[in-house]
């Protein structure tokens, strides 16, 4: 008996080592992905380093779910409870962006204000430098010149 | 243990009575069920943050506001560094629990003593980084209400991004704080040995089932906020 559970032990804390450095390697990878985005200008090629992040985004969480909370090594009766209900986040996710994209391009063929505030150029803005001043012709600019004086002063 | 993978291999009739057809204890599955419910939470919030990106012409670059490191000159420009440190120190401190989760087991009540100190060193060591960022970026500018950082095709932007920003990861940091409030209960508990007297570290496992959550939660933060 106590053989087994010294056999089960040894187990246990290969299968916490293993998932340690998968969980470090994706999470190494995201980093080096997300670094190399930083350069990266073009549209379609910055979508798809988005997407294999996500992916591995959902593989991590997979192993932290299924092993670090044990939840693979539970019952499937428990395992179904817990992740059907999870399923509508499918729906959840596919629905909102979705309508939110809507929005936008709604907004942009509708809306020439809304499409203008996406054209005017904020002014750029130095972080500490002093004497910014607000500038007159928009709105969200002279707010936010506001912001710096305050911060000069500090 | 080895009881339980006997009665799964057997094909058990599990909903027949008799028997708890989730065979894990009362605690346990409430626990599960409070973490779907928070996962909900979670999930509307970064389902609302993510309408309102798409839903807007231009976003700020993460990249270009959080460069910053405690203790650079100013002007340092590290993007990801930091966070990338947070989420290790996260991920550690979720290895950690595993470990003390295992040593409850095994009724070693030393091991559960020293991994749970691991772990409460490594969300204070998290809140301790959390609560530097948000300082630095109140410091320049950032809050509830206003944003000091530009889109990154250089048009002005609006109040979405702080506000998503500082409601989400204040609301997980939050969870970090009542996480550790949580293992330090149960340290205390291990010290007064009241898991021994109970004969079952259980307990231990259900604060366990919470901190990995906690971790759970900042992959899809740390991924939608800072590298998306």
């Amino acid at each position: 008996m106590s053989q087994d559970t010294h056999a089960e032990h040894h187990d246990v804390i290969a299968e916490i080592k293993k998932v340690t450095i998968i969980l470090s390697v994706l999470t190494i990878v995201e980093l080096i992905l997300g670094f190399w985005m930083i350069g990266i200008t073009s549209e379609g090629l910055r979508l798809a380093i988005k997407g294999v992040i996500v992916i591995l985004m959902m593989a991590k969480a997979f192993y932290i779910v299924a092993y670090f909370m044990h939840l693979k090594h539970e019952l499937k009766n428990l395992i179904m409870t817990i992740v059907v209900p999870l399923a509508l986040f499918i729906w959840f996710i596919i629905a909102f962006l979705a309508d939110g994209n809507s929005f936008k391009n709604l907004r942009n063929n509708y809306d020439p204000y809304f499409k203008e505030q996406a054209t005017i150029k904020a002014e750029k803005k130095e972080h500490g430098a002093h004497g910014a001043t607000p500038s007159s012709h928009e709105k969200g600019a002279s707010n936010e010149g506001e912001h710096k004086t305050k911060e000069g002063h500090k | 243990m080895s009881n339980v993978t006997t009665a799964s291999t057997k094909e058990a009739k599990w909903w027949n009575g008799g028997k708890s057809p989730f065979d894990v204890e009362y605690g346990k599955v409430m626990m599960w069920y409070f973490l779907m419910s928070d996962a909900f939470t979670f999930g509307a919030f970064l389902i609302s943050y993510g309408t309102v990106r798409f839903s807007t012409n231009g976003w700020p670059d993460p990249n270009l506001v959080f460069k910053s490191f405690p203790f650079a000159p100013e002007g340092v420009n590290a993007p990801l560094v930091f966070v990338s440190i947070m989420t290790f120190i996260l991920i550690v401190s979720s290895v950690t629990m595993v470990l003390a989760v295992h040593a409850g087991k095994m009724m070693d009540k030393k091991g559960v003593v020293k991994y749970m100190i691991w772990t409460i060193i490594g969300g204070i060591a998290f809140l301790s980084c959390q609560a530097w960022e948000w300082n630095h970026l109140h410091h320049e500018g950032a809050w509830w209400g206003r944003n000091p950082f530009m889109n990154a095709d250089g048009t002005a932007s609006t109040s979405n991004f702080t506000n998503f920003f500082f409601t989400i990861t204040g609301f997980h940091g939050f969870h970090v704080f009542s996480g550790v409030v949580i293992n330090i209960v149960m340290l205390i508990m291990t010290l007064m040995d009241k898991f021994e007297q109970r004969g079952h570290y259980l307990m231990i496992e259900k604060a366990g089932l919470y901190w990995h959550f906690v971790d759970l939660v900042w992959v899809f933060v740390f991924t939608c906020f800072y590298l998306l």
